[in-house]
């Protein structure tokens, strides 16, 4: 049988059929099934794929669509409070207005005259989040900090001639998978261990595991279940007494009020961009970035595609291009380069600068300040509900902490369902990945939230545990 | 009066959005801002202070980042003048841009991706609170399977290279569980397939054996015999390879590969010709990737957002990353969604985060809703026409020529060769690519290094219209007849882009590499 088209599709032109006639006459053939001539018949399909019949109609595909899409309940409607890698963070317009340029959406692989737009404005990012997090260089996005802590990871690796990667044991245990995966075989990640009380990484076991195969000490801060890690100047330099780099992981939205890491040893810094004016998109809008010196036995690892400016034949006119291009698997080398480079997340670079334009140093401190202040209220508040305590460990916070709610008698996952029956998404439920933790839950206040959005989870709290 | 006469098909008269921007930096202007944070309230002020003081005084920030300060409308039209000076697919014919399958992008299916039933979604919610969207996810995933024939499909992977890294790492993981992990060390490719098919299973430190072309252009059958043995974990290649020319033996590559015990990767970056022509399974891969920001039209983004959906057949299911999605019949009897989280030892364990770019996903499924097989099938009639109409055409001009498959077929596109020209006129392929942008166009040569002297690569896909097809290959013509008779503007260009040529020694020096305006302003001693 023969399959058929589906002729005058408003996205296809040539799928009018006298213009095909036409276009197949210049070409010597007389239909299309003339084309496909290499393909033996023992692989062509003989009949249509199974697949649901079209809604050619714009009209029609929209009402379906959004009868799919209106089964879903989103954190505009209802009050979140989850994070974990994934944040809710007001998006400034202005973002959106950026990214919806058909422009940017729509362009890919260009060079830098064609593209010229494109090279800045990624030139730009990189630029302001060199500033952000104290680094002279900074890459064009990968795809999300695991991939971006996973790429580190071999950096390390290829920069010091070593094999393991020391890594706090509290970390996110999919962004562990993800590295893990992507580094092996090449290199081990070894979890060091945390003081139980405070969450803190443990001195004296990094001091035991640091030795002479250790690439490099990676940390986060603030850590994933949301303490900072006060000692990171002391973990830095045992990481370079034993020939080791120091790599932090950051949250960027933490910058304006934490020391950037730089300031406590880092050599690498990594981390994702979903914080700066991208929307959670169901874990869609994550981006990760890397940064360090300009030194180049760090610059020539990156697999990465950097942007520098450069001058153009014309005095005076700022031009762009891909620095120390043949380092990449796109240049001369390919695999004999570093890793491998495709597309990964530029759009949400893109979106990042322009939010780190727009917020700039007073805003990303208002930022910070009004986090640290909500997110340190709603621990009072809740430490307040006889039976919980939070936040489970003992060290300065931000954003994110961890709530106990072992003196309950209930578990999160009850506690959980409870409160969405008000209308809340409570914190991601650890007992699972964390089972030393119990009925805990990570919980991520940020600028988002007003008082009353606390208030209102105190409140449910309360009645959830039989308290009012 | 008379009639203004516009006759070329060649825009002798565009000029590309040119504003002298400065860098963001040079915007600066102290105390203004561009937005406002959401404040705290007195309340919570009057419970915690000014919170600064629950971080230890050693880790509080002491010099601000040297942000710019900038107004809102400032920044708004310092970036809108960037887009400008961007060429997306929205605004150019776009059959330049080599094997990147770069076609229209519905901004319907843009415009539902934007909506907060999507946007504002954690993906940490309860299940019941995102059918919608595990729906889209769950059906996009059948959808593929009845593409490719394939059993199940991740969307982890953020592009098409990480779709590769995550075969790559599914075959290791594959012959670990079965201890031949250290035995089975190599990957073998083609020289024409996408650099990533080296290059992603180097990172899992496969050994790479590439197989070269034959005298007709097709994979040498010869030569893959000869590199098929023991220590083969699999083959990971693209058919049409980059060269537009398809394999018609691929059933005897990967039954050979079978045969020893290895395993097959099919590269689909180049499916778009191919949808509801052929399949995966039945030229014998055993996985495969599919660019969803390419054949499946969702838009580039600069390079991303986007994915590299990645399927297995059956056996190799328990090695993807998850979780995956299942239809499950609910209490009441109607279907639902839902994650089977079980972790089994085999799986790779995750690639990227979460579940994959669910609007690239969303974006995805609109697309194959808006076509149906009928339009799929559409889809790859037109853009192989497309694409062999715009090769005889190009063929026809004495400069151009490509090597290989003499008068049969190319698929979806097709790598050139200028060596005629550039021996005649000192114009190199590189020249013409900066001289199309003069005429608003883009232009690709090659993935490196260079196998087909002076090339170039053009897939135009199902989207342009004959008239646009006309346009580029009048453009061509005129390009190549000015390297004939007034070579030197094409050796200066661009003329009328966005800027003028770059000095790139920079680039490769140390000394003047600036990466970032910190580094410009500390390497040309302005700070």
């Amino acid at each position: 049988m023969t399959i058929n088209g589906l002729k005058n599709h408003p996205y296809i032109p040539n799928s009018v059929p006298e213009v095909q006639a036409r276009m197949l006459k210049e070409i010597g053939l007389s239909s299309l099934e003339q084309l496909h001539e290499l393909i033996p018949e023992s692989l062509k399909m003989t009949q249509s794929l199974m697949l649901p019949k079209p809604l050619v109609s714009e009209y029609e595909l929209k009402r379906h669509v959004t009868r799919i899409l209106d089964q879903n309940t989103h954190c505009e409607k209802y009050l979140n409070f989850l994070g974990a890698g994934c944040w809710q963070h007001y998006v400034p317009a202005v973002c959106d207005e950026i990214n919806s340029r058909g422009e940017f959406l729509t362009a890919y692989g260009g060079e830098m005259y064609n593209d010229f737009g494109r090279f800045q404005a990624l030139f730009e990012y990189q630029s302001m989040v060199a500033e952000l997090v104290d680094m002279d260089v900074v890459n064009v996005p990968t795809m999300d900090w695991f991939q971006a802590a996973a790429t580190s990871v071999l950096m390390a690796g290829r920069i010091t001639n070593r094999e393991t990667v020391l890594v706090p044991d509290l970390m996110d245990p999919d962004k562990f998978r993800a590295m893990a995966n992507y580094c092996s075989p090449k290199m081990t990640l070894l979890p060091v261990g945390h003081d139980p009380v405070t969450g803190q990484i443990d001195m004296n076991d990094l001091k035991t595991k640091l030795n002479t195969g250790v690439a490099a000490v990676y940390f986060e801060n603030p850590s994933f279940l949301g303490f900072i890690q006060i000692h990171g100047n002391e973990i830095s330099e045992m990481a370079h007494k034993a020939g080791a780099l120091s790599m932090v992981g950051v949250d960027p939205s933490s910058l304006g009020v934490l020391e950037p890491p730089s300031r406590y040893g880092a050599d690498i810094v990594c981390g994702d961009l979903q914080p700066l004016g991208i929307h959670m998109n169901y874990g869609g809008g994550q981006a990760g970035f890397i940064a360090t010196r300009d030194e180049q036995r760090f610059v020539m690892e990156y697999p990465s595609r950097l942007f520098g400016i450069v001058p153009t034949v014309k005095e005076g006119e700022y031009g762009f291009d891909d620095v120390a291009y043949d380092r990449t698997s796109f240049g001369n080398h390919r695999e004999h380069g570093k890793e491998y480079v495709g597309t990964q997340a530029a759009l949400w670079g893109i979106t990042a600068g322009v939010y780190l334009a727009i917020m700039g140093p007073e805003g990303m401190a208002d930022l910070g300040r009004t986090i640290l202040q909500k997110s340190t209220y709603a621990k009072a508040l809740l430490n307040d509900i006889p039976g919980v305590v939070a936040s489970r460990f003992k060290s300065p916070g931000f954003k994110e902490f961890v709530v106990d709610f072992n003196g309950t008698g209930k578990t999160v996952e009850e506690i959980n369902k409870a409160l969405l029956g008000e209308g809340i998404f409570g914190g991601k439920d650890l007992s699972a990945e964390f089972s030393e933790l119990g009925q805990s839950a990570l919980y991520c206040v940020t600028e988002i939230h007003t008082q009353a959005d606390i208030d209102r989870l105190i409140a449910a709290l309360s009645r959830i545990m039989g308290h009012a | 009066m008379k009639a203004i006469q516009r006759n070329s098909k060649v825009r002798t008269g565009f000029h590309q959005a040119k504003w002298d921007e400065p860098i963001i930096f040079e915007l600066t202007q102290k105390g203004e801002r561009g937005i406002q944070v959401a404040g705290t309230e007195p309340g919570i002020r009057d419970r915690v202070g000014d919170g600064i003081d629950s971080i230890p005084e050693q880790l509080r920030r002491k010099i601000p980042p040297a942000l710019p300060e900038i107004s809102q409308p400032r920044v708004l039209r310092h970036y809108m003048r960037l887009s400008q000076q961007t060429l997306g697919a929205d605004v150019n014919i776009e059959i330049g841009q080599g094997t990147c399958t770069v076609k229209y992008s519905p901004k319907i299916n843009e415009m539902l991706a934007r909506l907060p039933q999507i946007t504002e979604l954690h993906p940490l919610q309860p299940e019941e609170t995102v059918q919608g969207i595990m729906e889209i996810f769950y059906k996009t995933d059948c959808f593929l399977r009845e593409i490719s024939g394939l059993d199940r499909f991740s969307f982890q992977p953020g592009g098409g290279s990480q779709g590769i890294l995550t075969i790559a790492s599914v075959f290791r993981r594959y012959f670990e569980v079965k201890g031949e992990a250290e035995q089975r060390n190599e990957i073998i490719t083609t020289i024409y397939s996408h650099p990533s098919d080296a290059a992603a299973p180097a990172v899992k430190d496969f050994k790479i054996i590439y197989i070269g072309p034959d005298s007709d252009g097709y994979p040498d059958f010869e030569a893959f015999k000869a590199a098929v043995n023991e220590r083969t974990a699999g083959f990971i290649v693209a058919n049409p390879e980059d060269t537009g020319v398809y394999n018609p033996k691929i059933k005897d590559f990967t039954d050979l590969i079978h045969a020893s015990g290895g395993l097959c990767g099919y590269d689909q970056a180049n499916a778009n010709g191919l949808l509801g022509v052929t399949r995966a399974k039945e030229a014998g891969f055993d996985m495969c990737f599919f660019n969803l920001h390419k054949t499946f039209s969702t838009p580039h983004g600069c390079g991303g957002p986007a994915c590299g959906a990645t399927g297995a057949i059956k056996r190799l299911e328990p090695f993807l990353p998850g979780p995956h999605i299942n239809a499950i019949e609910g209490n009441d009897g109607k279907q639902r969604f839902a994650f089977d989280r079980t972790f089994d030892d085999r799986s790779i364990g995750k690639v990227r985060s979460w579940y994959g770019v669910a609007p690239v996903v969303l974006k995805a499924y609109a697309w194959i809703m808006s076509l149906g097989a009928e339009g799929l099938y559409e889809t790859a009639k037109v853009a192989v026409l497309n694409n062999n109409y715009l090769f005889r055409k190009l063929m026809e001009i004495p400069c151009v020529d490509a090597p290989y498959i003499r008068g049969k077929q190319r698929v979806e596109q097709a790598r050139y060769t200028l060596e005629k020209l550039t021996k005649e006129t000192g114009i190199t392929s590189g020249d013409i690519q900066r001289r199309i942008m003069d005429f608003g166009l883009h232009y690709w040569t090659s993935h490196h290094p260079y196998h087909v002297p002076e090339p170039f690569t053009l897939e135009p896909t199902e989207t342009p219209s004959k008239e646009d097809l006309d346009e580029y290959i009048a453009t061509l013509k005129h390009i190549f007849e000015e390297a004939y008779n007034n070579p030197d503007i094409i050796k200066t260009a661009p003329h009328r882009s966005s800027s003028h040529q770059v000095d790139s020694s920079w680039s490769d020096d140390p000394e003047r590499w600036a990466i970032t305006w910190r580094c410009y302003l500390k390497k040309t001693r302005q700070v």
